[in-house]
């Protein structure tokens, strides 16, 4: 990133607003994006769209960053901005974790990509026990895209990481030509710390140990669903996107010998319990009636026949606790916000290992298989 | 869902095995038409809830199983096309024609979209009036008024840029084919409830009295299958062959007479080659000359498709009811849901399909289980 | 085939000339065709399939069965099904009581 101090914000002039995306309002209200100030050519800096020149590191890119980025990302941001973040060593093991936010639709009902792009890497450090610390965001922008909609993002980035403590230290802004990007992508890559003493990775699963959900599923893969072309529906479904690296904390904090964590994103609880599974070589046992469906979540599966067990959640995790320390756990994951509808839904078991099978509602089995691909709707 | 979950009660399912159990005296063969039926029945493990005496052969009610391969093929080719913007349901994006599918031609770039109706497809038709749409119209009965709707509307809006390429199945003719075939050991058969809807009953009393076989127009959640076994255990225990509609909720005897109406106008019978099970005479829809402009196979030329099925797949001998889908020995090897070999193991109610996700546990040989 | 599913009209409207509804699965909301069924009104509940209303629910029926599932084992063994469950008892096929075979 170039060299830029950051200077005062001033009293921003309203922009025209672009024509406006066909969302509820986002949460965030973001500020209108500054141009006083602006030095480059006049129909550019007019211009409330993404040009090559943005990206080309020089006076352009720099004004992007320092005009839009930084003023969006707030406190969270890191006040020197060199070419790469200087840190303190912290003591402990470090995590590091990085992934890509490619979501169509960018906005969608409750938050969008910077939410994800925020919660997704703080999720993915936590699951491993760490306290994740610093973010790093890159952004790859479609020539074209609307400065009106990048500043969105890049606010709703600023909200994330602080509500999640962590600092954005560095990051980069490349930009494509149109046709070429699909608006807005985004790579976040975290870095965090494990305390000493905590051991979780999915290889600790053990027969015997109960598996928790820390909410209801779903949620985020229906709110995505309602507003994909072909697929549309009305529904007042938000997504669930959240950080949990608070709640993790606390679940740590009890002592308890927690084995495994893992946020089951794409491919939904199904997915992460089958890796789990064939990590652990162990067999893991679900009860339907015990899985936590909001009835809209369920009545969309049902509309488009899809099974909940599948669909993405980007607000909860999966607890694989020791038998001993399950009901403490479960009691400390119901005291925190992000988990107090937190549900037994499983244990794990010596038979059938590496497969997930699920007691129906009727008292038969099923396998709960690893999905294929991205779920679609049917009409068998 | 309201009218829905109420015919999951688990304990009003409790009560209707203990019927099932109480009126099964001996060994009766039914077979579910449907593939939502079939779907339901291994989701919710209530094949393995059945007395043993009951055998559940899973039929050939799966539109995205025997689709013809040519077919398939042929929409793979009109997919491919640069100018074509080709919409499906989802069903059909995995199902293998004979070397690729849907979801390949679209990872290669063809733009291919899913849909979840057939009035999607004309929307993309007048939001892109310089491409080619073609819907892919498949399906029973059920569907046939969706599409036929759909083209419908596209002639009477002069909506030029659109076409539907027909594949449409009866049940009917297939419950004949089937009954004819000499290996046959169906005794009773599970109607398809929403067939029925569209079509009513009075198809079935002919073929409940030319076979001999009690015909049971059954729903689709747990208590509208397990009544609709009741029901056929009961007649096949008393020697009857009736039909009997076990869906009165959703099924009336003369089904929907404007559904009916249209589909009179825009489509006719043709013969159909069932993917696995071979040509069943006059067991399909096609469009009718009305609508020949908007047959996506007049307007592409996608004839002289060499077409090749897999020499490993048994999935007509699986559609038959003839074998189970273990007993192939391509099933978990060769033939998975990652790659399938034939359809029946691609639709999530694709027989194959349903043992391979639901069923593993029992057939994998050193699993305990209780 | 035939994923189709009940829910209830709770608007009505044309386009294109075409009767075309808004219709509420429990909180989720969908655009249906229902043109098949010229006299359904708001309030009404509709079997939907792919985007089209292909029948009219039949509540009374609907309750009506949840109500006999309820009261299926009384029934029976009161009075229908007597001879077949004496029969299973027995260990004797229906079919030889009958006198028919298959």
């Amino acid at each position: 990133m170039a060299e830029h101090a950051r200077t005062p914000v001033d009293t921003p002039a309203p922009v025209d607003t672009p024509a406006p995306v066909d969302t509820p309002a986002p949460v965030d209200t973001p500020a209108p994006v500054d141009f006083d100030g602006w030095t480059c050519p006049v129909p550019l800096r007019d211009s409330p769209t993404i040009v090559m020149g943005h990206g080309g590191g020089g006076a352009m890119s720099g004004e992007l960053i320092e005009h839009l980025f930084l003023p969006a990302f707030g406190d969270a941001a890191a006040a020197e901005l060199g070419d790469s973040a200087v840190l303190p060593t912290p003591g402990g093991r470090l995590a590091f974790s990085t992934d890509s936010f490619v979501v169509k639709p960018m906005f969608f009902p409750g938050g969008n990509i910077g939410d994800l792009a925020v919660n997704g890497t703080v999720n993915d450090l936590a699951m491993s026990g760490a306290r994740p610390l610093y973010l790093s965001t890159a952004f790859i922008l479609e020539e074209g895209t609307a400065l009106a909609e990048i500043n969105r993002i890049a606010t709703t980035i600023g909200h994330a990481a602080a509500a999640a403590g962590v600092r954005l230290v560095t990051g980069d802004t490349k930009v494509v030509d149109s046709g070429h990007g699909d608006g807005v992508f985004i790579n976040t890559a975290g870095i965090g710390v494990i305390d000493d003493g905590v051991d979780i990775r999915p290889q600790r699963a053990t027969p015997g140990d109960v598996v928790m959900i820390s909410g209801p599923i779903g949620v985020h893969g229906v709110a995505i669903m309602s507003c994909r072309e072909g697929l549309e529906f009305g529904t007042c479904i938000e997504t669930d996107s959240a950080p949990l690296n608070g709640l993790v904390q606390a679940m740590i904090a009890t002592g308890a010998d927690i084995h495994v964590l893992r946020d089951p994103t794409r491919g939904g609880v199904a997915a992460s319990l089958n890796e789990i599974a064939k990590a652990a070589a162990v067999g893991i046992d679900l009860v339907e009636r015990d899985l936590p469906i909001p009835e809209i979540v369920a009545n969309a599966c049902s509309l488009l026949g899809l099974d909940p067990l599948q669909v993405a959640n980007e607000g909860k995790l999966i607890a694989i606790v020791a038998e001993r320390d399950a009901e403490q756990v479960l009691a400390a994951m119901q005291a925190h916000e992000y988990g107090k509808e937190a549900a037994v839904i499983g244990r794990c078991g010596p038979a059938h290992p590496g497969m997930v099978v699920a007691r129906t509602a009727l008292g038969g089995n099923r396998v709960v298989d690893l999905p294929i691909g991205e779920q679609l709707p049917r009409i068998c | 869902m309201k009218y829905l979950e109420e015919f999951s009660n688990p304990e009003l399912a409790g009560k209707l095995l203990d019927r099932i159990h109480a009126a099964a005296t001996r060994r009766w063969a039914i077979m579910e038409v449907c593939g939502g039926q079939t779907h339901s029945i291994i989701r919710h493990g209530i094949d393995q809830l059945l007395p043993d005496e009951i055998e559940m052969i899973h039929g050939p009610g799966c539109p995205v199983c025997v689709t013809p391969l040519e077919i398939i093929d042929r929409a793979l080719a009109i997919a491919a096309q640069p100018e074509v913007i080709f919409c499906s349901f989802g069903d059909m994006l995995r199902v293998p024609g004979s070397s690729r599918d849907l979801f390949r031609i679209k990872s290669a770039g063809g733009d291919v979209r899913v849909v979840y109706s057939p009035l999607d497809a004309l929307r993309i038709a007048r939001e892109n009036p310089d491409r080619q749409v073609v819907f892919f119209g498949i399906g029973f009965e059920t569907t046939a008024p969706a599409n036929a709707m759909t083209v419908y509307q596209a002639k009477r809006l002069g909506i030029k840029n659109f076409s539907l390429l027909v594949s449409h199945v009866l049940v009917p003719p297939a419950i004949s084919a089937i009954m004819e075939s000499p290996a046959c050991r169906v005794q009773a058969f599970l109607a398809a409830g929403h067939v029925c809807s569209v079509m009513g009953t009075t198809e079935y009393p002919t073929l409940a009295e030319r076979y001999r076989v009690p015909i049971v127009v059954t729903g689709f959640e747990p208590l509208d299958i397990l009544e609709g076994i009741r029901r056929t255990v009961l007649q096949l225990e008393s020697g009857r062959h009736e039909v009997e509609n076990a869906y009165a909720r959703a099924v009336t005897t003369e089904g929907n007479p404007a559904a009916q109406a249209m589909l009179l106008d825009v489509f006719e019978r043709t013969d159909r080659v069932w993917r696995g099970i071979g040509m069943i005479p006059g067991s399909g829809w096609r469009l009718s000359s009305r609508y020949a402009d908007f047959d996506a196979e007049n307007r592409f030329d996608v004839r002289g498709i060499r077409t090749e099925e897999s020499t490993l797949c048994r999935s007509g001998e699986v559609l038959q009811g003839l074998i189970k889908p273990h007993e192939c020995a391509a099933f978990g090897k060769e033939c998975t849901p990652r790659n399938p070999l034939g359809a029946t193991m691609v639709s999530s109610e694709g027989a194959c399909a349903a043992y391979y996700l639901y069923r593993r546990l029992e057939l994998t040989p050193a699993a305990s289980h209780g | 085939m035939c994923l189709a599913v009940p829910g209830r009209i709770i608007r009505l409207y044309e386009a294109d000339d075409t009767v075309m509804s808004d219709v509420d699965f429990g909180g989720v909301v969908k655009q249906v065709c229902l043109q098949y069924i010229p006299d359904a009104v708001v309030g009404d509940y509709v079997i939907v399939h792919v985007g089209f209303a292909l029948q009219k629910l039949d509540e009374e029926s609907a309750l009506a069965t949840l109500a006999n599932f309820e009261r299926l084992g009384i029934i029976e063994e009161e009075f229908g099904d007597g001879f077949a469950l004496a029969a299973k008892q027995a260990g004797v096929p229906m079919s030889d009581l009958n006198g028919a075979s298959r």
